[in-house]
C-alpha cells in the first residue's frame, strides 16, 4: 500500500516534470500556487493529472483553500 | 460562406465535414462577439449542412474547450445599469445563444464536440448540444453557476437531463464540482477518452465513419432519438432572469470579476 510520503514524493515528481520546474526546488509545506507560478486553471490541470495517476476522483470543493503539497498529498491519500 | 475566419471562430468545410474552431483567449469565453460569431456560423449551417455529414467543434485553445459565458462583460454590462434594463439584456442574450445552440442541436448533420480542459458553464452546455461528445484524458466538465448564485442558463440543465440520470445531473449542479473525463465517460456523458492532444484526429476519424451511411437515415435517426426540450429550455431562461436580479448573483459576479486571487475557478 502507498504510504502517504511516496504519495506526496509522486505529486512532487509530478508538478516538477509537467510544470518544468526542478524538482529540488519543491518543497513540499510551500505554497504551490507560488512555487509551480500557476493559476487556478492550471491548478486545475495540475488536479486532473493528479486524478489520472493516481485513478482517484478528488472533488475539487475537497481542495478548497489547499495550497501546499503535503496537505494535497493527504487528501490523495485519503482516497487511495 | 462555407468559410469564415472571426475573432471568437472560424470555421470551413472540407470532405464533407465541418469543422467550427473556437479561438478566442483566454479560453473561449462567450461574450457578445462570440455571440455575433455564433448566430453568423447558425445562419450559415443550414447551407452548409447541404455539403455536409459531420459538424465537428473544438478549440485551439490551450486552456481548454470554453469556460462558458463571458462573465466580465456580463458584470460590467449589468451592474451599473437599472436592474429592469439589465434583466431585458441578459433576456435578449440568452434568447440569443438559445436560437444558435437549439439550431446546432437540431442540425441535419451529425455533431461532435471534441473538447478538452476546461469545459464549463456555458462550453459545456454547448458540449452538450452536440449529438457526441469525445474528451482529451485531460478534459474537466463543471457547471459553477451556483457559486454565483445562478443556474446554467445555455440550456444545460435541461439538455443534461436528456442524457443523463438526474442524480448525476443534481450532482453536477448542486455541488458545482467538476468531472473528470473517465468519470464522464463512466456516467455516459462521454462517448470517447483520448489521449492527450489526439481529440481532434479522433473526431476527425469518426467524422470519416459517419460519412459511409446514408445521410437521410443519420437524420431520421437523431430526429427519431434527439427530442430538443423546448419547454424546459423556455423555463431555464425564465428562472435564470429570475434568479439574476437577486442580489447575491451581483455579488458573486462582482467577486469573480475583481478577484485578483489565483483561484477564481475553484469553489
Amino acid at each position: 500500500m502507498t504510504t502517504e510520503e511516496q504519495t506526496l514524493n509522486e505529486i512532487l515528481n509530478l508538478a516538477a516534470q509537467h510544470f518544468k520546474v526542478p524538482r529540488e526546488k519543491l518543497k513540499p509545506d510551500e505554497d504551490f500556487f507560488k512555487t509551480l507560478n500557476i493559476d487556478s486553471l492550471q491548478a486545475l490541470d495540475l488536479l486532473t493529472r493528479l486524478e489520472n495517476h493516481f485513478r482517484v476522483e478528488m472533488p475539487d470543493y475537497e481542495l478548497q483553500g489547499v495550497t501546499d503539497f503535503r496537505t494535497l498529498a493527504s487528501r490523495i491519500q485519503a482516497r487511495l | 460562406m462555407d468559410q469564415f475566419r472571426g475573432n471568437a471562430l472560424s470555421w470551413e468545410i472540407s470532405a464533407g465535414v465541418i469543422e467550427l474552431a473556437l479561438h478566442r483567449e483566454p479560453c473561449n469565453e462567450i461574450g457578445s462577439l462570440a455571440l455575433e460569431e455564433l448566430e453568423k456560423f447558425a445562419d450559415a449551417l443550414d447551407n452548409m449542412a447541404r455539403q455536409a455529414h459531420a459538424l465537428i467543434i473544438h478549440s485551439t485553445v490551450k486552456a481548454g474547450f470554453c469556460a462558458g459565458a463571458d462573465l466580465r462583460e456580463l458584470y460590467h454590462r449589468s451592474h451599473e445599469m437599472e436592474k429592469a434594463r439589465a434583466v431585458a439584456g441578459v433576456r435578449d442574450f440568452l434568447e440569443r445563444i438559445h436560437r444558435v445552440l437549439n439550431t446546432i442541436d437540431a442540425a441535419p448533420l451529425t455533431t461532435i464536440a471534441a473538447v478538452h480542459g476546461v469545459t464549463f458553464g456555458g462550453g459545456f452546455e454547448l458540449a452538450l448540444v452536440c449529438d457526441l461528445i469525445i474528451a482529451d484524458k485531460m478534459a474537466r466538465f463543471c457547471f459553477p453557476e451556483l457559486r454565483l448564485g445562478l443556474i446554467p442558463g445555455f440550456g444545460g440543465i435541461p439538455r443534461l437531463k436528456r442524457d443523463l440520470g438526474n442524480g448525476v445531473v443534481r450532482d453536477l449542479l448542486l455541488t458545482g464540482r467538476s468531472f473528470n473525463a473517465t468519470r464522464a465517460h463512466a456516467v455516459g456523458l462521454v462517448s470517447q477518452v483520448v489521449g492527450e492532444g489526439e481529440v481532434l484526429r479522433a473526431a476527425r476519424a469518426m467524422a470519416l465513419q459517419l460519412g459511409k451511411f446514408d445521410r437521410r437515415t443519420a437524420i431520421a435517426a437523431k430526429k427519431f432519438i434527439k427530442a430538443i426540450p423546448h419547454h424546459e429550455l423556455k423555463q431555464e431562461i425564465d428562472l435564470f432572469c429570475r434568479l439574476f436580479v437577486e442580489p447575491a448573483v451581483e455579488a458573486g459576479l462582482r467577486k469573480f470579476v475583481e478577484s485578483t486571487e489565483l483561484q477564481p475557478y475553484l469553489p
